[in-house]
């Protein structure tokens, strides 16, 4: 036996929701989305975390300019407040080089973060997710009960036609779906929605491509000003309401 | 793995054995523990201590037995294998100690001796298991 698996459940029992941002393939946003959905959630005074889960490309921390910290050993290890964040990931380990591991390992790594990490009490825990359906996703299902996907998609057919997957296979296993973002929206492209709604899913609302965005990354008070915040905060507000973790300031 | 974080699972899983066969009383616990981890082996059994002083009913005579696995490494890309105690001695204290935490990070600091790759497989002496729980119904 794993002794790892008998303990996550401990480690996750003082956090209320635990909502994994997912997308059926990479460059669509996610990260992005993780981060300043867990950005948002801390400035309106939520108790919030944020998991960085894309092993291979991890890049929630240079969208929120974090450097220089490092996590605390205490029976464990308890991730740093950063802009009132608790985040985790990789990098603490890895730094700057890369991660070169194969799904067993991805998911031995994944067990392991998810055995050592110490949240303590989080009204939110937000995971940025690897791109797709592979290990990450069906480990984060098997070890987070009741976990919820929130789906980022654009309004791109390539990306549609992945999210379609991914929602069906998440309907499959019974995981909750919040909904659906659509992110990078202009008006060169069809409005993904109906595609959406075609799925028996929520749609959320779109987010605009913010040509300013790029300039925000690194600067939390820029991005959260920004428009790309003001467009996905009208997109989760009434999710976050409906789900009794109260206003999305 | 961090040791404290070991010997909770360790502690939680047999906790759980013995409810699930209705044991009345644990005598013994075995633990093969990978030489990968680099587990800290008094830090280890001093967490252990203090897990198991309040479960006293279920605990208070049990042995814990621990084997340890020397670690080995194969490339995938020229079948090279090596132990992973070769590699350890090349790398600096901060690389070990992120591998300590993490041990897949090994593939982000170990590369395999013949063609240095990073593209390898721990074949033996990964993880940590619980190989047996012994005790009275």
């Amino acid at each position: 036996m794993d002794p790892r698996l008998g303990i996550i459940e401990e480690r996750l029992k003082d956090v209320k929701r635990v909502i994994a941002v997912a997308g059926g393939k990479g460059g669509i946003g996610k990260s992005s989305v993780a981060a300043t959905f867990a950005l948002m959630l801390a400035r309106a005074g939520h108790r919030v975390g944020l998991l960085d889960l894309d092993i291979c490309g991890p890049s929630s921390h240079v969208i929120l300019g974090i450097s220089g910290v490092a996590p605390m050993e205490d029976k464990g290890i308890v991730p740093p407040l950063v802009h009132g964040i608790r985040f985790m990931s990789i990098i603490y380990y890895a730094g700057d080089n890369p991660s070169p591991m194969r799904g067993e390992d991805i998911s031995n790594l994944i067990i392991e973060l998810l055995t050592i990490t110490r949240w303590g009490p989080l009204d939110f825990l937000i995971i940025d997710m690897p791109p797709g359906i592979g290990d990450p996703t069906l480990d984060i299902i098997r070890f987070m009960k009741g976990v919820e996907f929130l789906i980022i998609t654009t309004p791109s057919k390539v990306a549609l036609e992945t999210v379609k997957k991914l929602v069906k296979m998440l309907i499959e296993l019974g995981s909750p779906i919040i909904g659906v973002v659509e992110n990078m929206k202009t008006d060169a492209l069809p409005a993904a929605q109906g595609s959406i709604e075609a799925l028996h899913v929520p749609f959320l609302g779109t987010i605009a491509f913010d040509e300013e965005l790029e300039q925000a990354v690194g600067d939390v008070d820029r991005l959260a000003k920004g428009r790309f915040a003001a467009d996905l905060r009208g997109a989760l507000a009434s999710v976050i309401t409906a789900g009794g973790g109260g206003q999305l300031v | 793995m961090h040791e404290w974080a070991l010997a909770e699972g360790v502690v939680a899983t047999a906790i759980k054995v013995a409810q699930r066969e209705g044991l009345r009383e644990i005598t013994e616990i075995r633990v093969k523990i990978g030489e990968l981890q680099q587990t800290d082996m008094e830090i280890f059994e001093f967490a252990l201590k203090e897990i198991v002083r309040p479960q006293t009913a279920l605990l208070k005579r049990a042995k814990f037995v621990f084997e340890h696995e020397p670690a080995m490494l194969k490339c995938r890309v020229c079948a090279a294998e090596w132990p992973f105690k070769q590699s350890l001695q090349e790398l600096d204290e901060g690389e070990s100690e992120s591998i300590h935490f993490l041990p897949e990070t090994a593939h982000v600091y170990v590369r395999c001796p013949s063609c240095h790759s990073p593209d390898f497989e721990v074949t033996k002496g990964r993880g940590v298991w619980l190989e047996s729980i012994t005790g009275e119904r």
